[in-house]
């Protein structure tokens, strides 16, 4: 611009925070500023990253602008604090130390070895050539060894190696790779890989070598990864996966596999573009892939029933090295990759109850002496059919990464529900949500809990004036809120209100208007003391409104009915009026004594509270169909039932009857069930009767939001519960409503069902407390 | 209202209606009985309502309950049961065999407690106002020199250990009042241990804590000795001895036996060096041959009761609430 005036030099301090500390960001802006010649200096402060920079004008506004647009993969910048300052004449730009004082900025979440370490890793002229620990400022572990802020090596579990002369100059040298990562380590002064069991130690290369050996030969090892244990085994190898299986006492939930590579992965399940973008992505998750191979590669005890498998690719070099480099002798092949513990029980961190607690579990240990600071599951996700990614378990590469709220919130701590716990932190328009901890009905996951929610506040810095809970008067999380609120209020958060709340908030809604939250679940404890899980709430923050709910039925046993499908498919029949007819597979699941004890139990409503639960009714029909009496794991016969539906060549639906109750429209699923039990009397199978169904509920959706839009005039609706983590439903229910002129909310960032729960509390309770 | 289940409803009320109400000095400790001390004796004070439906069950009666449940509260502070009062609140048009028949097994419970029914009352109500008889009990009895028998003394490293099988009383009373057959017949415990009691402390009077597992099981005995105590409980979960055809009821119906009602049970908590005496003087007793150790007092998680299970995880057990609500999502 031949126009402007002549340019003086301006200065500017420049405060960056969001994920800025230990993803290589001084060295970039180093090599930023000395790119386009502008003087000054960078330093991480616990207020963030502060640039102070001098130069002309334009050139720094050029540098403000490309610090966002260029910055390194890792890094995620929440805000820019721009402040001018009087010109000192600086001249050349450096990288001043650390310093320390109370943490604002965040830890990224752990990431998968990147490309140029890998090709370290085989490179056999290269200094790091198969060192099980190699990383660099783009990769590697960091949530989970950082244990204070600002992120320094002091404050990692990686204070105890105290760096090499190589090692100390590639992490002095701001051109470096390694400046300032603080998990860089090499063979002189790295942690030590050591394979320990049946009497023998080896350390490096060695304990691999007869890792893999003792692998492919069928041996149970546990292997320490970046959140905690793993046990492995072969998964082509059905001796060792059902060892497996009987040592962990996991009946038949399915196991996750480990794949060297995409086209590998390829070869178990499905694989499109948005699988292949999460397998590969730097969070590394367990992808759910649709089952293309029935055998080969993995023994039928892996996931037996199972309508998909869960993938992931190697995340740390330790993993790739199982799989072998290039000239290797043959090794494992794919791997069964479990969480080291018992059902139930928190994830094994500790070395010494590794050791202790996986004694009868573990062939061999695989492990190392760089600490945990805090376990980290894998994360599960898969990808929807329009490419966009559903999270299940958000943990390991997702915590605890910041999401961007639409309010400013003071600093809350929500503590989420009992059963896949995940806790979270929120401050301003800041929201952390810890990793996946568990059930909190055991102690030892309740120990996690108070670890996780310490880690966490140190990470985040923001001290809570507000706690938030669940209403159900038996949560263990509950209680743990009440008894350390101390002076502080505890706002208890209706459940599915939370839900729908998670699902406005992820999606930015500020809350000035409703909308039409559609929470369909197991279980959640309702305002009228049933229990609630097929609602439609007309909520924003403040409030909700129960505008339909499933018809209620009663639940006999409680928990037990639960696991027992056949007692739903009973329930609901006797509910709907219909009899327990022998042909049926429910009635014949059980002998006539039996059957004689549960009609007792509803006729007399011995533990039987009445339940409006979408996921009861999934079960229901399970059994009903034929597919699942038993559940062994959480939500087995609902899977069962979507894997049954998506066999199923299109066929109509049923239709669920619509009526006014006394609190909002009753979906009533009596001719649904009617319609169910003709077609099972008429031989139509379970894959047709599993689609109609399918079908229904997604209809009754649309018929539901239609009305709740005539009413009150909102068009925005939100899928949320454990029952949208149904593919199936999910997507024809999104398909519908789309169809139809609606806005659908569909999570993305966190998971529908409880998982996701706390981030919803956090909002209810700062806008309701 | 769900404030009888003995859970955590009930333990409300008491707190916050009728201690500010009337509490005292006695009433803080909301033990089974109070400890007076008058014209220089300790005597041990209870006093409780019968309301069981039906009246009779396998096993028993509402009026062996009405004289064993007394006795047992006044029992578990070691006290020697010696008196009891009993009123009979009765429903217009109750047959008069039926409240015969009560008032004998209301005399023979007594005779084989070795306790005196020293005073009475009669009351009747319009029909439909109460179900045939209510009954209600108090005693009064002597608690030896040097016995100290309370809550808040469990200290870590007590033994902890049951009388007998457990789960008995509550699924036969509700077997045969909701018409349920779960094949086996399950009869009621109950009993009275005055002297079982008496047995255990001829061993040592030091015994820390005794308690009967009624209403809301071993599961509420368990959570207010750990809450008044301050000490945490660990149970073997394997170790809990529960009929079979207990442990079928409850599959069934979705109830854990710990939270399922007892009356001839008590709990025990023993200090470790005492254990092996206390429990071979149990096992010789007639009311305690099922006695076994159930788990132990520790330092760690202060007021929280968990139980070991089979797999080496650590449940924790909570107090009942009016019902078992489901937390499966
Ligand atoms: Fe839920
Ligand atoms: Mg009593
Ligand atoms: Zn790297
Ligand atoms: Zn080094």
């Amino acid at each position: 611009d031949p126009a402007a005036p002549p340019q003086g030099p301006v200065r500017r301090v420049l405060t960056v925070t969001g994920v800025v500390q230990g993803v290589g960001f001084r060295p970039f802006v180093h090599a930023l500023a000395s790119r386009l010649g502008l003087a000054g200096e960078v330093a991480n402060t616990s207020a963030g990253v502060v640039i102070d920079v001098e130069g002309p004008d334009r050139t720094v506004a050029e540098f403000v602008r490309l610090l966002r647009s260029e910055a390194p993969p890792l890094a995620e910048i929440a805000t820019v604090r721009c402040a001018s300052a009087p010109p000192a004449g600086t001249r050349g730009f450096t990288i001043r130390p650390s310093q320390p004082g109370a943490g604002r900025t965040m830890v990224p979440p752990d990431a998968a070895t990147c490309a140029a370490c890998l090709a370290e890793l085989a490179d056999p002229t290269d200094r790091r050539h198969r060192h099980p620990f190699i990383s660099c400022t783009h990769c590697g572990p960091r949530f989970t060894v950082t244990t204070a802020l600002p992120y320094d090596r002091p404050a990692t579990t990686m204070a105890g190696f105290p760096l090499c002369r190589e090692c100390e100059r590639e992490y002095r040298d701001p051109a470096d790779r390694r400046f300032h990562a603080q998990p860089v380590a090499c063979w002189a002064c790295g942690p030590v890989l050591r394979l320990t069991g049946d009497g023998t130690s080896t350390e490096g290369s060695p304990a691999l070598a007869t890792a893999r050996r003792m692998l492919a030969a069928g041996a149970i090892v546990a292997v320490k990864g970046v959140g905690g244990y793993h046990l492995v085994c072969a998964a082509a190898h059905r001796e060792a996966v059902r060892e497996l299986r009987r040592r962990k006492a996991r009946g038949d939930k399915p196991f996750a596999v480990m794949a060297p590579d995409v086209a590998t992965a390829a070869r178990l399940g499905r694989v499109g573009p948005a699988e292949e973008a999460l397998l590969t992505g730097r969070a590394r998750p367990i992808v759910l892939l649709r089952r293309t191979d029935p055998g080969g590669a993995l023994a039928p005890e892996v996931c037996p029933g199972s309508p998909d498998v869960g993938v992931l690719l190697p995340y740390t070099p330790v993993h790739r090295l199982l799989f072998g480099l290039p000239g290797d002798p043959p090794g494992p092949g794919v791997l069964v990759v479990t969480s080291a513990n018992r059902s139930g029980e928190p994830l094994v961190t500790d070395d010494g109850e590794a050791f202790e607690r996986l004694a009868g579990l573990a062939d061999a240990w695989l492990w190392h002496d760089r600490p945990i600071a805090v376990p980290c599951d894998d994360s599960v996700v898969r990808a929807r059919p329009d490419g966009e990614p559903m999270i299940l378990r958000r943990s390991r590469g997702f915590a605890p990464a910041r999401i961007e709220l639409p309010l400013d919130l003071r600093p809350v701590l929500a503590v989420g529900g009992d059963l896949k716990n995940a806790l979270c932190l929120a401050e301003g328009r800041s929201a952390w949500l810890s990793g996946h901890i568990g059930d909190l009905g055991e102690l030892s996951t309740q120990r996690s809990f108070e670890r996780a929610e310490r880690h966490l506040r140190t990470l985040t810095g923001v001290e809570p004036q507000l706690l938030a809970a669940d209403r159900h008067p038996g949560y263990a999380s509950a209680r743990w809120a009440r008894r350390n609120a101390g002076e502080r209020p505890v706002a208890r958060v209706q459940h599915h209100h939370a839900h729908v709340a998670a699902a406005m908030a992820e999606h930015g809604l500020d809350g000035s208007a409703p909308v039409i939250g559609v929470a369909f679940d197991g279980t959640g404890y309702g305002e009228d003391g049933a229990v609630w899980g097929g609602e439609v709430l007309l909520a924003d923050y403040a409030g909700h409104r129960r505008f339909a709910h499933l018809a209620y039925v009663p639940l006999p046993g409680g928990d037990t009915a639960v696991r027992e499908p056949w007692r739903m498919a009973l329930a609901h029949l006797r509910a709907a009026g219909l009899p327990w007819a022998e042909h049926l597979p429910c009635t014949a699941a059980r002998p006539p004594e039996l059957r004689r004890l549960l009609a007792r139990q509803l006729e007399r409503g011995l533990n039987c509270p009445p339940t409006s639960s979408m996921g009861r009714l999934f079960d229901a029909v399970s059994s009903l169909a034929g597919v699942c009496h038993d559940a062994g794991f959480e939500a087995q016969a609902a899977i069962e039932l979507e894997a049954a539906a998506v066999r199923a060549v299109d066929a109509g639906g049923y239709a669920f009857a619509l009526r006014p109750g006394p609190d909002g429209l009753l979906l009533d699923p009596a001719p649904v069930l009617r319609a169910c039990a003709e077609d099972v009397r008429a031989g139509a199978g379970a894959p047709v009767v599993a689609a109609r169904f399918h079908r229904a509920v997604a209809a009754v959706v649309l018929t539901v939001c239609r009305e709740a839009r005539r009413r009150t005039r909102t068009g925005t609706v939100a899928l949320t519960g454990g029952v949208f983590t149904n593919a199936l439903l999910d997507h024809w229910t999104a398909e519908l409503l789309a169809g139809d002129g609606f806005t659908v909310l569909r999570h993305r960032a966190v998971p529908p069902g409880d998982g996701g729960l706390a981030l919803g509390q956090a909002l209810v309770a700062a806008r309701t407390a | 209202m769900g404030h009888g289940g003995g859970g955590a409803l009930s333990a409300e009320l008491v707190r916050h209606l009728f201690l500010p109400a009337y509490g005292g000095e006695q009433l803080e400790g909301l033990g089974d009985s109070a400890q007076l001390t008058l014209g220089g004796a300790r005597l041990a004070f209870s006093t409780d309502s019968y309301v069981v439906r039906p009246l009779f069950f396998p096993g028993g009666s509402i009026g062996d309950l009405a004289v064993n449940g007394t006795v047992n509260d006044l029992a578990m502070s070691g006290a020697v049961p010696a008196y009891l009062s009993c009123a009979f609140v009765l429903e217009e048009g109750t047959e008069l065999a039926t409240v015969g028949a009560v008032a004998q097994a209301v005399g023979a419970a007594a005779r084989a407690a070795g306790v005196t029914v020293a005073t009475g009352d009669t009351k009747v109500v319009d029909a439909g106002h109460g179900d045939g008889v209510y009954l209600t009990t108090a005693g009064i009895g002597l608690i030896p020199d040097g016995v100290d028998i309370r809550p808040q003394r469990a200290r870590p490293g007590d033994v902890i250990m049951v009388s007998g099988p457990i789960g008995q009383h509550g699924i036969a009373i509700m077997s045969v009042r909701e018409g349920l057959e779960f094949g086996a017949e399950v009869t009621s415990d109950t009993a009275a241990l005055g002297s079982l009691v008496q047995a255990m402390l001829a061993v040592t009077p030091e015994l820390h804590v005794l308690r009967d597992p009624t209403r809301g099981g071993l599961a509420a005995s368990l959570n207010e000795i750990a809450a008044a105590s301050g000490t945490g409980v660990v149970l073997e979960d394997r170790a809990v001895p529960v009929p079979e055809a207990v442990a079928n009821a409850c599959a069934f119906l979705g109830l854990d036996p710990l939270y399922v009602a007892n009356e001839g049970r008590l709990v025990a908590f023993v200090p470790r060096e005492h254990a092996e005496a206390v429990l071979a003087a149990m096992r010789a007793h007639p009311d305690g041959r099922g006695t076994v150790i159930v788990g132990e007092c520790v330092a760690d998680h202060p007021g929280v009761v968990v139980a070991r299970t089979g797999l080496g995880g650590t449940r924790i057990v909570d107090l009942p609430l009016g019902e078992q609500l489901p937390r499966i999502c």
